[in-house]
């Protein structure tokens, strides 16, 4: 199942922020999606995610929903929006309640998550014993248990120091791979970009257009040796070049009262 | 490097104040021991104690404390009933919030007691109209601690439930009022304390029973230390109801320790 963005543009009050977005997220892709502050990367993924009407073009889902899947999207969310009054396992059991999904399965889904994303031992745990990346881990587990075709991830590291950041990225690059699913990660970290993704697409400063594609052409698992480091270092050093006018004139922008 | 981290950090302990407590009791008994105020004016403790004790023996106070709760209970019960509907509803819905912010606002600030008259017109003598004066001072407070904690539920959390498709009756269920939940309690402790000042007073303006009628007999009567009596009993009635909504606060906040 592959979900597709066709000319979408967007604005809030006459502010335009998105103009005119193609974009494809393939099955199985990772597609990181930079750009400057305050460009629409988040506003994109809302009109991804249902969550946003566009002003302007549409939002298809192409093929067939992969099987067993409960929920073709799901989304990662930057303050990992747990439910503070419920527990780890609760948190995850919140999204597949008013599933059909029996209560044996569900146990198996919920197990399999926590399982996945090494969580097992915090299940009953409620978010505020947890560190950020284990409330992360909770808010991917949450994400994976209605196996989605399509997850959407809004700057899932951005609120993690780097430590925490680094540890996950390696957990992100594994799950990645292993799981079927179709990747928009939004981020401002181009690290994290030519880290996790298979292909990065740079938005223009706003109105967000899309201004640079690039793939990255090694294996996702190879990324962390030291013979890849020139060729990522390269390519960030060509995404930065994209980018840097656009943060630049971002960073000076006095915000619209 | 001297200490200049000192002090902003006050700290209730209980020894102090037992002694406070006690040295007023003790004070107040010698002043009427030693007869310096006439004790029509100002009964001393033990004559208080005496009293309670007589009436607590005699049935007398039962009778009126059972009115009064009564009374005290239908008209918070229903307050608040309605009170969390209409609520919520302001809290939700722009048609609802429109129409009721503006109605709120004109009628929270009428002292309800004042209405008491024309409420006897309407609904005739007898307990109706006292109960609905306490509905109606319970209300509004109500519906203005339930639509501000409805306001106040993280906007993170309902994007969290749209974007998994969770349906409206359950966010509203699982999300909103959990988290509001907080506010609604606090809610509860100023519509209690509301609720027991109406009470005393649509008794002492027009019942035989209940305490507040207890207490504008007794003081007709000059008989002080019964009024002094029928006042200690507000006192622990105002006290259990506070310690109860505290220990529901601590039961269903757990979550937040
Ligand atoms: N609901 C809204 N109403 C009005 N303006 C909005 C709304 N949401 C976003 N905006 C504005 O739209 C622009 C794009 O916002 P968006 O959050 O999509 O950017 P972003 O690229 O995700 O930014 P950041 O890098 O800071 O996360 C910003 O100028 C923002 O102020
Ligand atoms: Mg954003």
């Amino acid at each position: 199942m592959d979900l597709l963005a066709q000319a979408i543009g967007h604005s809030f009050d006459g502010l335009t922020v998105l103009a005119d977005v193609s974009l494809a997220i393939r099955s199985r892709e990772v597609v990181a999606i930079v750009g400057p502050s305050g460009c629409g990367k988040s506003t994109l993924l809302s009109i991804l995610g249902g969550l946003v009407v566009p002003a302007s073009g549409q939002v298809l889902i192409r093929g067939r929903e992969p099987p067993g899947c409960i929920s073709p999207i799901a989304a990662v969310f930057q303050d990992f929006a747990l439910l503070p009054w419920r527990s780890v396992e609760d948190n995850i059991r919140f999204v597949l309640d008013h599933r059909p999904v029996g209560p044996a399965e569900k146990r198996g889904i919920v197990a399999d998550a926590l399982r996945r994303t090494g969580l097992s031992e915090f299940a009953a745990a409620y978010p505020r014993q947890l560190s950020g990346g284990m409330k992360q881990r909770v808010g991917i587990a949450r994400a994976l248990a209605v196996r989605p075709a399509i997850l959407l991830m809004d700057e899932p590291l951005s609120a993690l120091d780097s430590q925490t950041r680094a540890v996950l990225i390696e957990d992100l690059t594994r799950l990645l791979d292993a799981e079927r699913v179709g990747v928009a990660y939004v981020t401002h970290t181009l690290d994290e970009a030519v880290r996790l993704a298979d292909r990065v697409v740079v938005l223009s400063a706003r109105p967000g257009r899309i201004q640079d594609v690039a793939d990255v052409g090694i294996p996702r698992s190879e990324r962390a040796r030291p013979s890849a480091q020139k060729e990522l270092a390269a390519l960030q050093a060509r995404l930065w070049a994209s980018i840097r006018d656009g943060a630049i004139a971002a960073e000076r922008e006095v915000a619209r009262a | 490097m001297p200490f200049r981290g000192r002090g902003f950090a006050p700290a209730a302990t209980a020894p102090p104040a037992i002694l406070a407590f006690a040295t007023l009791i003790t004070v107040w008994q010698a002043v009427g021991t030693a007869e310096w105020v006439n004790p029509l004016f100002l009964p001393s403790p033990a004559a208080i104690a005496r009293a309670l004790w007589t009436l607590a023996a005699s049935g007398e106070l039962w009778t009126h404390l059972t009115r009064s709760a009564l009374r005290v209970g239908g008209g918070w019960i229903a307050g608040t009933a309605g009170g969390l509907v209409v609520g919520c509803a302001v809290g939700l819905f722009s048609l609802t919030r429109s129409v009721g912010l503006s109605l709120v606002s004109a009628f929270y600030p009428i002292p309800k007691i004042a209405l008491l008259p024309l409420l006897i017109l309407w609904l005739g003598i007898g307990e109706t109209p006292k109960v609905a004066t306490i509905a109606l001072g319970v209300f509004f407070p109500t519906v203005i601690a339930v639509c501000g904690g409805v306001d106040q539920v993280p906007r993170n959390l309902i994007r969290m439930a749209q974007s998994f498709d969770v349906p409206f009756s359950t966010i509203l269920r699982r999300v909103i009022l959990p988290s509001a939940l907080p506010a609604i309690l606090s809610g509860f402790r100023i519509s209690s304390s509301t609720a027991l000042l109406l009470v005393v007073s649509s008794e002492m303006i027009g019942a035989d029973s209940g305490i507040g009628a207890f207490i504008t007999q007794a003081g007709n009567l000059m008989k002080t230390a019964d009024l002094l009596a029928g006042v200690v009993v507000l006192s622990i009635l105002g006290l259990v109801v506070a310690r109860t909504i505290s220990w529901l606060e601590r039961r269903a906040l757990r979550w937040r320790a």
